[in-house]
């Protein structure tokens, strides 16, 4: 068990390494740099030249890929391109905003996502289930941008119940992005809850039609203790790779979110970076949402691994 | 039901019975209508569009919808209607180019690499892996910036990134064809790794790149219009329904007009497609009910 548990950590390690290389050669082979962004026109010349002095950009590629990622590792993430502030202060709290909508919506959407999956499962093909698969696929299929404006459309502009935008500024404590953080919440947790109970339904129609269940039904089980008992245990095993999916998605999702909603959160900060060409940002940023996501994943494959002990003998014996 | 029972005798004959399956399904008789309506508005919008999209007036701004304009007018005076039948046209242009490309190569990479196996596939994989955790807008958005807007550069960066995920997809399902006996045989009697991957593999996969297609082309379509919508994709004057709505939506407390045609207009046709491949999967028997987009 330790021992998978270290390959598998390791094999993380590994891909987190490769994205660093990924993104690296990515802002290399691109055309332009740091200085001749940061001077536009002006990037000729002596002052080019004096530019790239100071920043280091003389030095050969894989020099400056090393001390790069070293500095990584130690959280010093180098400064920004124009403005020369240090990046891992301007992430600290944007990432800290991100993570909140995250979290927000995994609280909401998850609990919501496997209820309402079960319920659709266990009442396949009845009106419930057709109301609610029909409404996952709409969930998970209009962009995210569409199902917000929608949403400002109805909650803010006709009803009035909920700010449509978010004016709280980046520094603000947590706290005070209520309530302006409920509807950018609910988009997310709404396309979340669309795929998770998609599988969540599927797998609970695959467990209650298995052998073991049957088995359980003739020998006179009680319907909702075979539920409960027998059944979802093994039925919500596959919610746990899904939710970590998901939680992927959300990392490319939440771009869109926050600049429609204005939050003050990584994702914007990134297409802001993106539109300046403040690459040693961009870096910074692509690292970051890289190590998040591969770190999901790992936490998903081992909790897998601590919930369903055949895939343990299963992963050592390959 | 999967088609596997009914005996095959002829590539159209398979073709139509898939078909006759997809539209048999309440789904995919839903789905298809919706695209069909989409993919032929699209040719023919020009023609039937009752307002140039680029006429401007600026004694028309944001005017409710009458019997004139239909839709209303948007912020500079041009009639909405005209813009919302055209507005699709670009994306499925560039997405359906992009689509088959995509799928095409990705799918080609994956059933290679699925064929070799061993050492060099694991470590392919751990770059596809890698390449894949990061989101797709900012791969996509550092490309974009760099060399600009247009259907030129759109086209190949959307078949670039979207045909990655497939290498994993054409790659799986060559892994469960390649242990099988067929392929043992095919290289026994010493046919080269050319032959048995277009004789033997690329049949046995065709399927799941199929429904894979039909997903990436709806993935495709979110990215391209949210694109548009952040304003990095199709330029003005062009009508785009992510970029009318990102326009219209400053708007939308006094004129709400403006954003609904479009957002009707661009669900519709997502939806559309994803029925389509939901219906596609079935008939095919291929179960997709874990993807998430990446």
């Amino acid at each position: 068990m330790l021992q998978m548990f270290l390959r598998r950590l390791f094999l993380g390690a590994i891909t987190v390494a490769i994205v660093s290389m990924i993104i690296f050669a990515g802002v290399e082979i691109l055309p332009g740099d740091a200085c001749t962004a940061f001077l536009e026109r002006e990037a000729q010349g002596r002052v080019l030249e004096n530019c790239r002095e100071e920043l280091d950009l003389n030095r050969p590629a894989v020099v400056r890929y090393l001390d790069w990622a070293s500095d990584a590792l130690r959280g010093d993430l180098g400064v920004s391109a124009n403005g020369q502030r240090s990046i891992a202060e301007m992430v600290g709290a944007r990432l800290q905003n991100s993570l909140l909508l995250a979290a927000c919506a995994l609280i909401v959407g998850v609990p919501t996502a496997i209820f309402l999956g079960v319920v659709s499962g266990l009442w396949r093909d009845r009106p419930v289930d057709l109301v609610l698969s029909t409404g996952a696929i709409f969930a998970m299929t209009i962009p995210e941008f569409v199902s917000a404006t929608v949403l400002i459309l109805v909650f803010s502009v006709w009803l009035g119940w909920l700010p449509g935008i978010v004016l709280t500024s980046a520094n603000a404590p947590a706290s005070e992005f209520f309530p302006e953080i409920i509807l950018p919440v609910v988009v997310l947790a709404m396309v979340m809850t669309a795929h998770i109970l998609r599988t969540v339904r599927s797998s609970v129609i695959e467990v209650m039609n298995s052998d073991y269940v049957q088995m359980a039904t003739l020998k006179g089980v009680p319907y909702w203790r075979i539920v409960f008992r027998h059944a979802l245990p093994n039925a919500l095993l596959p919610a746990i790779n899904v939710v970590a999916l998901t939680i992927a998605w959300l990392l490319g999702g939440v771009v869109v979110i926050e600049v429609v909603f204005n939050y003050p959160g990584l994702g914007r900060m990134m297409i802001d970076a993106i539109s300046d060409r403040d690459l040693p940002v961009v870096q910074a940023i692509a690292l970051i949402v890289a190590t998040v996501y591969v770190g999901v994943n790992l936490t998903a494959d081992l909790l897998t691994m601590v919930a369903n002990p055949r895939l343990r003998t299963l992963y050592t014996r390959k | 039901m999967s088609l596997a029972s009914i005996p095959q005798n002829s590539h159209l004959g398979r073709t139509l019975s898939v078909l006759r399956d997809v539209t048999s399904r309440p789904s995919g008789a839903v789905g298809l209508s919706l695209v069909l309506f989409h993919l032929i508005l699209a040719v023919i919008s020009p023609y039937i569009a009752p307002f140039d999209y680029r006429t401007m007036n600026a004694a028309m701004m944001l005017t409710g919808p009458d019997g004139v304009h239909w839709l209303g007018t948007d912020h500079l005076g041009r009639d909405v209607f005209s813009r919302t039948i055209q507005g699709g046209r670009e994306a499925i242009l560039v997405t359906g180019i992009a689509t088959p490309i995509a799928v095409a190569w990705g799918g080609l990479v994956g059933i290679f690499f699925g064929l070799i196996g061993g050492r060099v596939d694991e470590v392919m994989m751990r770059f596809v892996d890698a390449f894949l955790s990061l989101p797709w807008i900012l791969k996509m958005l550092v490309l974009i910036v760099t060399f600009g807007t247009g259907i030129e550069v759109l086209i190949p960066t959307l078949a670039f990134f979207y045909g990655i995920p497939v290498i994993r997809i054409a790659r799986a399902a060559t892994h469960d064809v390649v242990a099988r006996d067929f392929v043992a045989a095919a290289r026994a009697r010493g046919q080269s790794r050319m032959t048995i991957m277009r004789k033997e593999l690329l049949p046995n996969v065709l399927d799941a790149l199929m429904v894979e297609g039909a997903m990436r082309w709806s993935w495709m379509l979110l990215a391209f219009s949210s694109l548009s919508f952040l304003g990095f994709g199709v330029s003005p004057p062009t009508p785009d329904w992510g970029l009318m709505i990102a326009d219209a939506r400053g708007f939308m407390s006094f004129a709400p007009w403006g954003v609904l045609g479009p957002v009707i207009a661009l669900s519709t046709l997502i939806i559309g497609i994803n029925l389509t491949a939901d219906a596609l999967a079935k008939a095919l028997g291929i179960d997709r009910a874990q993807k998430a987009p990446v």
